[in-house]
């Protein structure tokens, strides 16, 4: 065990417009680097974990390491990183006041509040005057949840992944793994193993949340992973509505994130999940950032819908495929995804439709930016299996290309196996047109404001999906992102 | 891309090779051949589908497994070619058996400018540029069907024509499989150069005689010079047992415009993989195409177009037709290169599934490096519904009859496109002998 102290850096790092790039100084409570049994065992036993999950966490671990030594990472995707090596990152760091868990707000280090002050986070007061719920995950461990009480008398559990580890095991022992097993991907097999924390939430049948629920991530130390886990499950006719936003600070070493979500949607139930990922994009010469390689993924059963948000702006490589399995009759899924990649940033990032029940439907609408020497790909799957009969799907994926030194790429499977289906397909790519610019910046508009007019307009389907708070944000972020990528 | 060797496949191939004739081959050929075979025998028959994109939807195990003969070139008459294939005493036709042209079957023509005639002439005449364009954009990449073809390439046919000719009557070349032994392999091979401010009709079938499994491994490369117009035809209509794994391979200069319309219906495993590259400022491509699938059969489209330079235009259209327990796959990819400002590329594949057993894998692909592009694709798949056989049934028309008219109208826009008389009337007698057999097939026309 070492402690190691955090040091700023944004100073060496200028130049480049990340805001969210400070570094807090916190005590950091680190397990040795590198990956073995060993450190699957040091973070179960830190966490004072069942054996239940201990087993599963080393299977996977030992799945792991025959995927490494047989296919290693998956290289399908139109992404170009130098390999990563697995025993050079910390894949545990808790902020060391956090060994012993706050028992209120006043209990947490005061300078990680501050951290969360600059990252906008409404936690405290602010949390309950804007009627979000947050819990904050800082590094690995999750550092505060307000709110809970509130939510507690309807019966809605929002906590830690630790703290639902100890309540209730049962509900997270029946979910855990149930929607994306600790076998489905390379990634997802690595976070089944070394999972450090996330966000556990549940909705009884028939409630509805009344307010939308939040985590916000942020990776910290300089070399660690964050591996978290969330698992949120609405019983029957419950809804909820769920934000996850994340950033890191400017480091010059690459930062690997592999995270696994899962959605259970039960009959009748409806879950809305929404995403601002604005990880460290990494330096305007393409040093540093943050890898990205998550694995979310939701079950609709009968009636029921899942619909996934996203707005990706950060990390240099974004590998991510929010997905929903249509299992039950009737259910609905929904993905709306903005993806911005400027200078050197790469994503490849889409979505899996798996309909497998009757009358299912999904809508699909993608948007990519490229700009700079950014790629972006568009990677989708829509399967309509024997028994889906008259199922529906429609996607829609445009492409924006801003400067000539960089990529759009579209690439969708679509897999038919039952004749009733309807399934269409449309795609784009294009760059600003010259006209709407020349229309704007006639009316006064500089040619940046004129660019960021349009490709907001143009984005719009998708922010307006987001609640509003975040839309706002989404909008912000969007052009922060841009800047520098027009003229 | 690593495509997977199974040793045994090439095994199978290998006496074949080495007792093949090079004696009238050029040193030049020879070489080549031996590269190309040292390839395949690297890559084997690419069976192995998890990871490879290639063959993701396609399962090779069954050409993989059967046995060929090779080098048996088989009889076949006249009237046999005649009345399997498109035929019309103006055009200019060449006859390839089992991959030997044979110039007793061949309809050759006085045409002025235009070569038509065997390509083992051409390769110990050296005619035209052949050393330095045969297998030059076949061979680009290391791919297991066009190495494995190029190995064996003794003959085929050979078609050039003079800069500034412009040709009134189309160009056929027909391959026929003879059923002369019981499986063979044939690798037909089509060389086409098109000079400078020409133009010609080109017509290209795949007819087989024989009711057993063959295995055809054609492959086409066609050179396009500045300003030339070729308008292409594709027609394979293998038996119903047979493999049929083609490459055709398209280099176009500046101006220049290749439109090509394919219309598949044969063969139990056929792949119709196609590439244009957009060499040169202002060349148009336009790649259509109609696949018609019952039984069991497996039908793909494998059609790529690589915008190299500015200023030029491509269109993908694909439409396809399944029933019984058959499946399609399409896969379309346009790949715009950083300089190639200004293109424009569209891709779409349409398919009507009218049965439960059918199935289509879709895979249309944009990959786009410039950004003064105007680049759309689209795809749908669906099936006939009960309102739509109503309104027709509600006019008077019987069900059947309803059913028939609902898919000839589905393929209607690209027999059309089948402009030469005699070439039009056998794509729609074919294609009105097709439609029953979908029909026949088919469960799920009007049920909701």
């Amino acid at each position: 065990m070492t402690n190691q102290k955090t040091i700023s850096r944004e100073t060496d790092l200028s130049g480049q417009e990340y805001q969210w790039g400070f570094v807090t100084d916190v005590e950091t409570d680190l397990a040795p680097k590198g990956l073995s049994e060993d450190i699957v065992r040091l973070i179960s036993s830190k966490k004072d974990e069942p054996a239940w999950l201990l087993e599963w966490r080393l299977k996977a671990y030992r799945h792991w390491v025959q995927l490494s030594d047989s296919e290693g990472e998956p290289d399908w995707a139109m992404i170009d990183y130098p390999s990563i090596d697995y025993q050079d990152i910390y894949y545990y760091a808790a902020p060391k006041a956090a060994t012993e868990a706050p028992k209120s707000l006043d209990d947490v280090d005061p300078e990680m509040l501050a951290t969360f002050e600059k990252l906008g986070i409404p936690l405290q007061e602010r949390a309950k005057l804007a009627g979000v719920a947050v819990d904050a995950v800082f590094d690995s461990v999750s550092v505060a949840t307000t709110m809970e009480e509130q939510l507690g008398e309807l019966g809605i559990i929002f906590c830690s992944f630790s703290e639902a580890v100890k309540k209730y095991p049962e509900l997270v022992k029946k979910y855990l793994g149930s929607v994306v097993p600790y076998t489905d991907n390379f990634f997802a097999t690595l976070n089944a193993a070394v999972f450090s924390d996330g966000s556990f939430a549940y909705i009884p049948p028939g409630v509805r949340c009344p307010i939308e629920l939040m985590t916000y991530f942020r990776i910290n130390t300089e070399g660690s992973g964050q591996f978290e886990r969330t698992l949120i499950v609405a019983d029957k006719g419950a809804y909820v509505s769920y934000l996850e936003g994340c950033t890191a600070p400017f480091r010059k070493s690459h930062q690997l994130h592999a995270a696994t979500v899962e959605l259970v949607a039960l009959d009748d139930a409806e879950i809305k999940y929404s995403t601002i990922q604005n990880w460290f994009p990494g330096t305007p010469e393409g040093e540093g950032g943050v890898y990205n390689f998550v694995t979310k993924r939701g079950r609709a059963d009968k009636n029921a819908k899942i619909s996934w948000t996203q707005v990706e702006t950060g990390s240099a490589i974004t590998w991510k495929y929010p997905s929903v399995i249509l299992r039950g009759d009737n259910s609905v899924g929904e993905f709306f995804s903005v993806a911005l990649a400027n200078n050197h940033q790469q994503a490849d990032t889409g979505t899996k439709m798996i309909h497998i029940g009757k009358n299912t439907k999904s809508t699909i609408v993608s948007k990519g930016i490229s700009a700079g020497q950014g790629n972006n790909t568009y990677r989708g799957q829509v399967q309509i299996m024997p028994g889906a009969e008259n199922a529906v799907n429609h996607t829609q994926c445009d492409s924006l290309l801003v400067g000539d030194q960089c990529g759009a790429h579209t690439v969708p499977y679509i897999e038919v196996r039952n004749p009733t289906a309807r399934l269409e397909h449309e795609a784009s790519t294009s760059k600003v047109s010259d006209d709407q610019l020349f229309y704007l910046m006639a009316r006064g508009l500089s040619e940046e404001e004129a660019h960021h007019m349009i490709i907001t307009g143009w984005s719009r389907d998708v922010i307006r999906e987001l609640p509003f708070e975040f839309a706002l944000e989404a909008g912000q972020l969007l052009k922060v992102s841009l800047e520098g990528a027009v003229g | 891309m690593t495509l997977a060797t199974s040793p045994a496949a090439v095994e199978k191939f290998s006496s074949a090779y080495a007792n093949a004739d090079q004696a009238k081959s050029p040193a030049w050929l020879s070489d080549t051949r031996k590269k190309a075979w040292s390839i395949f025998s690297e890559l084997g028959i690419p069976v192995k589908r998890r990871g490879n994109e290639l063959w993701k939807y396609t399962n090779l195990a069954p050409v993989a497994e059967s046995n060929f003969e090779y080098d048996v070139s088989g009889s076949v008459s006249i009237d046999q070619v005649r009345s399997t294939s498109p035929w019309d005493y103006t055009w200019n036709i060449a006859v390839v058996v089992d991959g030997r042209f044979n110039a007793d079957l061949s309809n050759l023509t006085e045409d002025v400018g235009v070569s038509v005639g065997s390509l083992s002439d051409a390769f110990s005449s050296g005619s035209g540029d052949i050393e330095s364009q045969f297998a030059s954009l076949a061979g680009r990449e290391e791919y297991a069907f066009t190495a494995l073809n190029t190995a064996f390439a003794s003959d085929g046919a050979y078609v050039a024509v003079a800069p500034g000719v412009n040709l009134v009557n189309p160009v056929q070349v027909i391959f026929v499989t003879s059923d002369s032994v019981q499986s063979r392999a044939s690798y037909p091979r089509l060389l086409v150069d098109v000079g400078s401010d020409s133009s010609i009709t080109l017509i290209e079938t795949y007819v087989n005689l024989s009711p057993s499994r063959q295995l055809s491994v054609p492959v086409t490369e066609i050179f396009a010079a500045r300003d030339a117009a070729v308008r292409h035809y594709r027609i394979q209509m293998e038996n119903e047992n047979s493999f049929h794994l083609a490459t055709t391979r398209v280099a176009q200069m500046e101006d220049s415009e290749f439109t090509s319309t394919s219309f598949a219906v044969g063969s139990s495993i056929a792949r119709n993989d196609i590439h244009t590259s957009l060499d040169a400022p202002g060349a148009v491509c336009t790649l259509h195409g109609l696949y018609m699938t019952s039984g069991q059969q497996q039908q793909d489209q494998e059609i790529s177009t690589t915008h190299a330079k500015p200023s030029c235009t491509s269109d993908q259209f694909y439409k396809g037709i399944l029933s019984g327990n058959s499946r399609a796959a399409f896969s379309g990819k346009v790949v715009v290169k950083r300089d190639a400002q200004k293109s424009d590329a569209t891709q779409k594949d349409l398919n009507l599934l009218l049965s439960r057993g059918a199935r289509i894998d879709a895979k249309p692909s944009l990959e786009i490096y410039a950004d003064d592009v105007v680049a759309a694709h689209g795809a749908t798949a669906g099936h006939v519904d009960s309102d739509t056989l109503f309104y027709l049934q509600s006019r008077g028309v019987d069900e059947e009859a309803a059913k028939a008219i609902l898919i000839r109208g589905f393929a209607e826009e690209m027999i059309d496109e089948f402009e030469p008389e005699s070439l039009n009337t056998f794509v729609e007698r074919v294609a009105s002998e097709r439609i029953p057999v979908l029909l026949a097939e088919s469960d799920t026309i009007g049920t909701t």
